[in-house]
C-alpha cells in the first residue's frame, strides 16, 4: 500500500493554525499515516504559521498538511506559503484539509496548496496521495 | 410491561416461546440472512434482535424507573414536563459583529425561538481581542466578536434580559463574559436578581475534547469556583455550569464515554464548591448538563435516561444531597454535528429531525436543532428557519410531546437504559481508582480513549461498516450551495472601535479595577478573593475580555495542548 524511499522515510508535519481547537480529523490522519508507514509529527492546537514553518524545518519534513475547521484559512495558508519562501524552504508540499467554502479551493491551490481533503474524503485516498506525490526532500536535490 | 415481578411460570413459558422464536429465526436467515454482519449502535454497541420482558425480568419499577419528578428520575426531571411547558428552543447563533448577532437574535425570536444562545468567534472563545495578530482572519467567522462591554451592550440591544434567558457558550474567559452579560444588564436597569441564563464556564471538557485552552486546571477550576459562589449568592437564577458531554461526543467518544466522563466532570466541579466551604443544596440546583444528540435514535434516548438516574444516585449517595431539585439533571440538547455531510447538505433536515425527536423523547429542558449548512458555514436565515420549525412541527404537530416518557417500559428502551447507566459507572470507577479528572487528564486518559473511539469509527465507515448516506453509500459530490459570508471589512471595523473605546474609558477607574482583580487573584481562593465583583467592575470601567485574560494569564500561567494523537 505505501511506496516510499528504503533508505528514508517521508516525514510528515500536521499542523493545527490558526485558534481553532477542532481537532478530531488532524488526530485521525496523524495516526492514519503513522500506521501507513510515513513518520508523523503533530503540533496540537493553537499553531501559528511562524510556528508551523519552524517546526517543519526543525523537523526536516517533506510535507504539512494544514487541518482548519474556523474559516481563517484565508490568512494562515497563504501565510505558511509566504514563509515557507522566505525560507527557501518551498519544496515542502502543503496540503490541506477542514471545511473550505468551494470558492476558496481553487484561491489555496493558486496559492501553492497541492491539494485540498474536504469532509468525507477516503482516509485510504490521502494516503495514496501522499505515497505518490510526497518524496523526501534529500531525494529531490539532484 | 407488567410493573410487578413475572411469577416462575410466567417466565417459564416466555422463554419457551422466545426459544421458539430464535428457532424460526435461524431457520429463516439461512434462507434470507441477516442484512448486517453485525448490528450494533454507532457508538458500536451491539444490539439483539429483539428484547423481552425477561431482559427486565428483576425490574423494580419503582426504586429503578420511578414516576417524573421522583427519585432517581429516570422518567423526568419535572412531574408535569411537557404537558404543562415544553422545552426551551434555544437556537445557538453568532456571526460577525454583535449588532450582525443582535438582528439574528431578533430573527429567531420573532419566528419563535424562546431563549437565546450565543456564539461567539474563536478570538473571543479564546481569550483574544480582535486587534491580537492571533486573532488574525477568524473576527466573526465562527460566532460574534466582543471585546467590551459596548460589544455587549449592543449584542442585547432591545431584549428583556428579566425575561429571556440566554446562554452563552464560552469557556476560559466565562468569568469575564458573565460579568459583562451582568454589568451591562445593570446599566440597562435589570437586577442581577432576576437575570436568568446558562454560562458554559466547563473547563474540564476542554482539556478533554474542546480545546479552547487558556489556563492549567487547577485555576481554571479556582474560575469555575468563583463563578459558582457569586452565582449562588448574587445571581441565583443563573445556571453558572452548563456541564457538557456534546464536545467529548462530537470529538468521536462513545455514548458511554461522553455519560461517564461528564458525569465525572460533574461530580469534579461539586467537590471544588464543596471544598470551598459550599452546601450542596444550595448550588447543585444550579448545576446543568449538555448533551449531544446523535443519530442514533435508541442510544441517546437511552443515554439521557440513564444520566438522570446517574446524576441523581451520585447527588444522593456520594455527595449525601437532600433536597431533590440537587439531585436534577436538567440539560440541553444540540443534535450531533458531526453526523452531518457536506454532499447532499439537505439530507441533514432529516437528521436533525431525529436527532432532535430522540432530545425529546430523552426529555430535554433546552433544545437546539442544527441547520443544513452548518458544516459549511454560519446558517443563513432560511436555513435556520427550517431548523427552528423543525423543533415547532415535533412539538406541535406530532404529539411526541403529549405524553410523558413515552418509551419507559420498551424492553429494549430500559435494558439499553440498564446498560448505559452500567458502563459508565464501570467507567467513573475507573477514574476514582485514577485520583480524579484532573489526574486522569494528566495521564491522557480521556483524550486517549476519544482518540482511540473516534479512529475506530473512522475505520469502520472506512470499511463500510457503518454507513453514512452520500458518503460511503449512494457517493455524491459536494453542491455549490449558497452560504452565509461574513463581511471582509468586519474585522478592521472592530478594530477601530474598540481602539476607540479604549481612548474614552475611565483610565484611573480601569486602573483600580484590574489592581483589585489582580489582588483578588493573587489571593488564596475565598469569597473575599473571588473574582467575579472585580469582573464586573473592570468590565464596567472598560476593561476589555483579553485584559482580563492577560491578567489572568500572568497571574496563573498558560496552558497549552499537548498533541496527543
Amino acid at each position: 500500500m505505501v511506496a516510499m524511499s528504503e533508505e528514508k522515510k517521508v516525514r510528515i508535519l500536521i499542523a493545527k493554525p490558526g485558534l481553532d481547537g477542532h481537532d478530531r480529523g488532524a488526530r485521525i490522519i496523524a495516526r492514519v499515516l503513522r500506521d501507513a508507514g510515513f513518520e508523523v509529527i503533530y503540533t496540537g492546537c493553537h499553531q501559528t504559521p511562524e510556528q508551523i514553518v519552524s517546526a517543519a524545518l526543525q523537523e526536516d519534513v517533506d510535507l504539512i498538511g494544514l487541518s482548519i475547521l474556523s474559516g481563517a484559512h484565508m490568512y494562515s495558508f497563504p501565510r505558511v506559503m509566504e514563509l515557507l519562501k522566505e525560507r527557501n524552504a518551498e519544496d515542502i508540499a502543503v496540503i490541506g484539509g477542514g471545511i473550505f467554502p468551494l470558492d476558496d479551493i481553487p484561491k489555496l491551490k493558486e496559492a501553492g496548496i497541492k491539494e485540498i481533503f474536504e469532509p468525507g474524503a477516503k482516509l485510504d485516498d490521502i494516503v495514496q496521495w501522499v505515497s505518490r506525490n510526497v518524496v523526501p526532500r534529500e531525494a529531490m536535490a539532484v | 410491561m407488567a410493573d410487578k415481578k413475572l411469577s416462575e411460570s410466567e417466565i417459564e413459558r416466555i422463554e419457551q416461546e422466545y426459544r421458539d422464536w430464535l428457532d424460526e429465526y435461524q431457520k429463516a436467515v439461512q434462507k434470507v440472512p441477516e442484512r448486517l454482519e453485525r448490528f450494533s449502535t454507532v457508538s458500536d454497541m451491539e444490539t439483539k434482535p429483539i428484547y423481552t420482558p425477561l431482559d427486565l425480568k428483576d425490574k423494580d419499577y419503582a426504586r429503578d424507573i420511578a414516576m417524573p419528578g421522583q427519585y432517581p428520575f429516570t422518567r423526568g426531571v419535572q412531574p408535569t414536563m411537557y404537558r404543562a411547558r415544553l422545552w426551551t428552543m434555544r437556537m445557538f447563533a453568532g456571526l460577525g459583529s454583535a449588532k450582525d448577532t443582535n438582528k439574528r437574535f431578533h430573527y429567531l425570536i420573532n419566528h419563535g425561538e424562546t431563549g437565546l444562545s450565543t456564539a461567539f468567534d474563536f478570538p473571543t472563545l479564546m481569550g483574544y481581542d480582535t486587534d491580537s495578530p492571533l486573532a488574525r482572519g477568524e473576527c466573526g467567522m465562527c460566532g460574534v466578536a466582543i471585546d467590551t462591554l459596548e460589544d455587549m451592550s449592543q449584542l442585547f440591544d432591545g431584549i428583556n434580559l428579566e425575561e429571556v434567558t440566554t446562554s452563552m457558550t464560552i469557556n476560559p474567559p466565562a468569568s469575564i463574559v458573565w460579568a459583562m452579560y451582568i454589568a451591562n444588564a445593570e446599566k440597562q436597569g435589570f437586577h442581577r436578581g432576576k437575570l436568568g441564563g446558562t454560562i458554559q464556564n466547563d473547563c474540564l471538557k476542554e482539556f478533554i475534547a474542546q480545546k479552547t485552552l487558556m489556563l492549567p486546571p487547577e485555576p481554571s477550576l479556582r474560575l469555575v469556583t468563583d463563578t459558582v459562589e457569586f452565582g449562588t449568592r448574587e445571581v441565583p437564577r443563573w445556571n453558572t455550569i452548563s456541564i457538557s458531554g456534546y464536545h467529548i461526543r462530537e470529538a468521536g467518544a462513545t455514548a458511554v464515554q461522553e455519560l461517564a466522563f461528564t458525569i465525572y466532570d460533574g461530580i469534579t466541579y461539586v467537590e471544588e464548591a464543596v471544598k470551598r466551604g459550599l452546601d450542596v443544596d444550595d448550588f447543585a440546583g444550579r448545576l446543568s448538563f449538555f448533551w449531544n444528540s446523535h443519530i442514533d435514535f435508541f442510544e441517546e434516548i437511552a443515554k439521557m435516561r440513564a444520566s438522570r438516574r446517574l446524576w441523581a444516585r451520585l447527588m444522593k449517595e456520594r455527595f449525601k444531597a437532600k433536597k431533590s431539585r440537587s439531585m436534577l439533571m436538567r440539560f440541553h440538547t444540540q443534535t450531533a454535528g458531526c453526523s452531518l455531510t457536506a454532499q447532499e447538505p439537505y439530507n441533514n433536515i432529516i437528521r436533525t429531525t431525529t436527532e432532535a425527536l430522540a432530545a425529546i423523547l430523552g426529555g430535554t429542558q433546552s433544545l437546539h436543532t442544527n441547520s443544513l449548512d452548518e458544516v459549511y458555514m454560519i446558517p443563513t436565515e432560511s436555513a435556520v428557519l427550517i431548523a427552528l420549525r423543525t423543533q415547532q412541527i415535533l412539538a406541535e404537530e406530532t404529539g411526541a410531546a403529549n405524553v410523558i416518557d413515552p418509551l419507559a417500559g420498551s424492553y429494549f428502551v430500559e435494558a439499553l437504559t440498564d446498560r448505559m447507566e452500567e458502563e459508565a459507572m464501570a467507567y467513573i470507577n475507573k477514574i476514582d481508582e485514577l485520583g480524579g479528572m484532573v489526574a486522569a487528564i494528566e495521564r491522557d486518559y480521556p483524550q486517549m480513549e476519544i482518540a482511540d473511539a473516534a479512529y475506530h469509527f473512522q475505520q469502520q465507515v472506512e470499511r463500510g461498516e457503518k454507513v453514512i448516506i452520500g458518503i460511503n453509500k449512494y457517493p455524491s459530490e459536494r453542491p455549490s450551495l449558497d452560504i452565509c459570508e461574513i463581511d471582509s471589512e468586519l474585522e478592521r471595523l472592530q478594530i477601530e472601535r474598540l481602539h476607540r473605546f479604549k481612548e474614552n474609558r475611565d483610565k484611573n477607574r480601569f486602573q483600580k479595577a484590574m489592581d483589585d482583580l489582580r489582588r483578588r487573584c493573587e489571593g488564596p481562593p475565598c469569597w473575599e478573593n473571588n473574582a467575579m465583583p472585580a469582573l464586573v467592575e473592570a468590565v464596567g470601567a472598560g476593561a476589555t475580555e483579553q485584559e482580563c485574560c492577560d491578567l489572568f494569564r500572568e497571574v496563573f500561567g498558560t496552558y497549552t495542548d499537548p498533541g496527543s494523537f
